[in-house]
């Protein structure tokens, strides 16, 4: 999976500043997206692509249990989010609804990639290969559940029964 | 096995469970409120274009719902979704719909317990954050989004990685104008805001013993903001009686055995501790009040799921009796029910004569939603629970963090002040 870089440098990017309270009554997803990171970066929502990943710090998601959060930022055309590590509810609604991947990097991937960098993400072999500074890292492998609710496609699509 | 382990074995038809396990468990309560209401009807939505049959819960009667975000109706979209979660319970069966207007009412984790809906030893989850708070009844209380609820709505149960936990040996009563707010605080700023991540937080010791359930909801409530699965507390006697007074019987209390394992063991001197605050912009960045800034407050605010139960408004009233506040001031009360044991109790009486405005149950301005948000460069106290940027209102406005006495006493001075320091 290919895509750009919008790198935000920092931790602890929360929920309230990826998709502010004011727009938790907005239900409609291509509203929601039109907001996304409003909190923290007015102009995402002009400079995201679609097919485009977020790369940040440690604790990314902490906060609410929004799922608005995953929503906005996927239905902007994140397809992935890179970061040191994530806040529980984020990830979870990341992947049980299929909206996008929440990956757990490394520090070197942290400080090697900057924005705009054009990455290739293997979720099969665990890598991140760096195409604008022929780099490669390593990202953290899924858990076993994780892993296999993102292959079924999103929670609903996951059979249990069948492990 | 830890408490924990005990009620997410016996929910996933286990022997026993260690932490790391991944367990389908049987969920016994689910919430949901009027912004994860409409979010699950969405979610329904698109599992119908999929084929998947939304027509049936698996339990009506194990549902509860609270209107409590954007009540009163703050504009034509919220009053939709009042209607569409109106519709949604209708449909579906859902019996115990707590609506605005309609008796008692209120944030529904405070529902939570001023209700009873959840008893001891249940796995208890809700759409929304802070469905960790009632993790002081001694359940499982987790929060999730609307896609996980979703699911368990249509099939009464949900995949958790047993978490590990922390255990809080907290030792000794809380000094006179100190509270479970000041606690819950300090404990954050110690450990950090990622600093219970993924595991189970559990309060102990002689410092739980001696706090009332409602200080131990406030403890449980923020959990949330270290990172925590769920916050907990073993169920006692106070437990009991609390429940049993609101009508509760054949309370099933789990215990950890004697041999139960915690990864990690923290000791905190209850007896010790100082009012404390959190400044800007997350509530980790702590100090006690004595170290507080000196900044000019605009407002100061006394409500939500964390700060305005009735032993709240209570220490906010033995502040506030007598005096007048300098800074715009409002109290809202976290449900029906505590609004009207404070007007029973004089309390309001107390509030209005200090000239504080008295407000609904709602969340409100806690998450910036309405009714009393901050505009650029304001400054609140505010006895809520999260201080991110734009949490309340402006992305330059700024919150700070408190007890509901530190919030009334500064409401008296308009700045950042120690209860202890009143004249």
């Amino acid at each position: 999976m290919k895509g750009n870089i919008v790198k935000y440098a920092r931790d602890n990017i929360d929920t309230d500043v990826i998709i502010p309270g004011q727009y938790l009554k907005v239900h409609d997803y291509t509203e929601l997206a039109t907001h996304a990171m409003e909190g923290l970066d007015p102009d995402f929502h002009s400079k995201v692509k679609e097919g485009d990943f977020i790369l940040s710090g440690k604790n990314f998601g902490c906060g609410s249990s929004r799922e608005h959060a995953p929503i906005a930022l996927s239905h902007s055309g994140v397809k992935a989010i890179l970061a040191l590590s994530f806040a529980r509810i984020f990830y979870r609604n990341s992947v049980d609804g299929a909206f996008l991947l929440p990956i757990e990097i490394d520090q070197d991937a942290y400080d090697g990639i900057s924005e705009g960098d054009e990455i290739d993400i293997d979720i099969s072999t665990n890598e991140i290969k760096n195409l604008t500074k022929n780099q490669t890292y390593k990202m953290k492998p899924f858990s076993e559940i994780i892993g296999k609710i993102i292959a079924a496609g999103g929670l609903f699509k996951y059979k249990p029964d069948q492990d | 096995m830890n408490i924990v382990e005990k009620i997410l074995a016996r929910a996933s038809g286990k022997s026993s469970v260690a932490p790391d396990d991944v367990v389908f468990a049987d969920v016994d309560k689910v919430m949901m409120h009027d912004v994860s209401g409409p979010g699950v009807l969405k979610v329904f939505d698109k599992l119908k274009k999929q084929g998947i049959a939304v027509d049936k819960l698996w339990d009506p009667t194990k549902v509860w719902v609270a209107e409590d975000h954007f009540v009163p109706s703050a504009d034509k979209l919220s009053a939709e979704n009042i209607v569409k979660l109106s519709n949604f319970t209708k449909n579906y069966g859902i019996e115990k719909h707590f609506k605005y207007g309609m008796g008692q009412y209120g944030i529904c984790h405070t529902l939570s317990h001023e209700q009873a809906m959840v008893m001891p030893g249940d796995v208890y989850v809700g759409g929304d954050s802070h469905t960790n708070t009632t993790g002081a009844l001694g359940a499982f209380a987790v929060g999730l989004g609307h896609t996980d609820i979703a699911y368990v709505l249509l099939n009464g149960n949900i995949w958790f990685k047993v978490p590990e936990t922390y255990y809080f040996k907290l030792n000794g009563k809380l000094p006179e104008h100190v509270m479970a707010k000041d606690l819950i605080l300090k404990i954050i700023g110690e450990i950090g805001n990622d600093g219970g991540a993924y595991r189970t937080m559990q309060f102990g010791g002689s410092g739980i013993d001696e706090m009332s359930v409602e200080s131990r909801l406030t403890l449980c409530n923020m959990t949330t903001e270290a990172g925590a699965k769920n916050g907990i507390v073993e169920p006692d006697q106070k437990v009991v009686d609390y429940l049993s007074a609101k009508g509760a019987t054949n309370l099933k209390l789990v215990h950890g055995d004697a041999d139960a394992e915690y990864s990690k063991l923290f000791e905190f001197e209850s007896s010790e501790m100082e009012p404390i605050i959190a400044k800007p912009f997350s509530p980790d960045n702590t100090c006690v009040v004595g170290e507080a800034p000196s900044v000019e407050l605009d407002k100061s605010y006394i409500g939500s799921c964390t700060g305005a139960k009735y032993e709240d408004l209570e220490a906010a009233a033995k502040i506030l009796k007598g005096r007048k506040v300098k800074i715009r001031t409002e109290i809202l009360p976290a449900a029906i029910s505590i609004y009207q044991r404070a007007m029973e109790n004089g309390l309001l009486k107390i509030f209005l004569d200090a000239g504080v405005t008295v407000g609904p149950p709602t969340c409100g301005a806690c998450c910036g939603a309405h009714m009393g948000v901050l505009a650029k460069d304001e400054i609140c106290i505010s006895t809520t629970n999260r201080n991110f940027p734009g949490r309340m209102g402006h992305v330059e406005s700024q919150t700070y963090l408190a007890s509901p006495m530190v919030a009334a006493a500064s409401a008296v001075t308009g700045k950042i002040t120690d209860p202890r320091d009143l004249k």
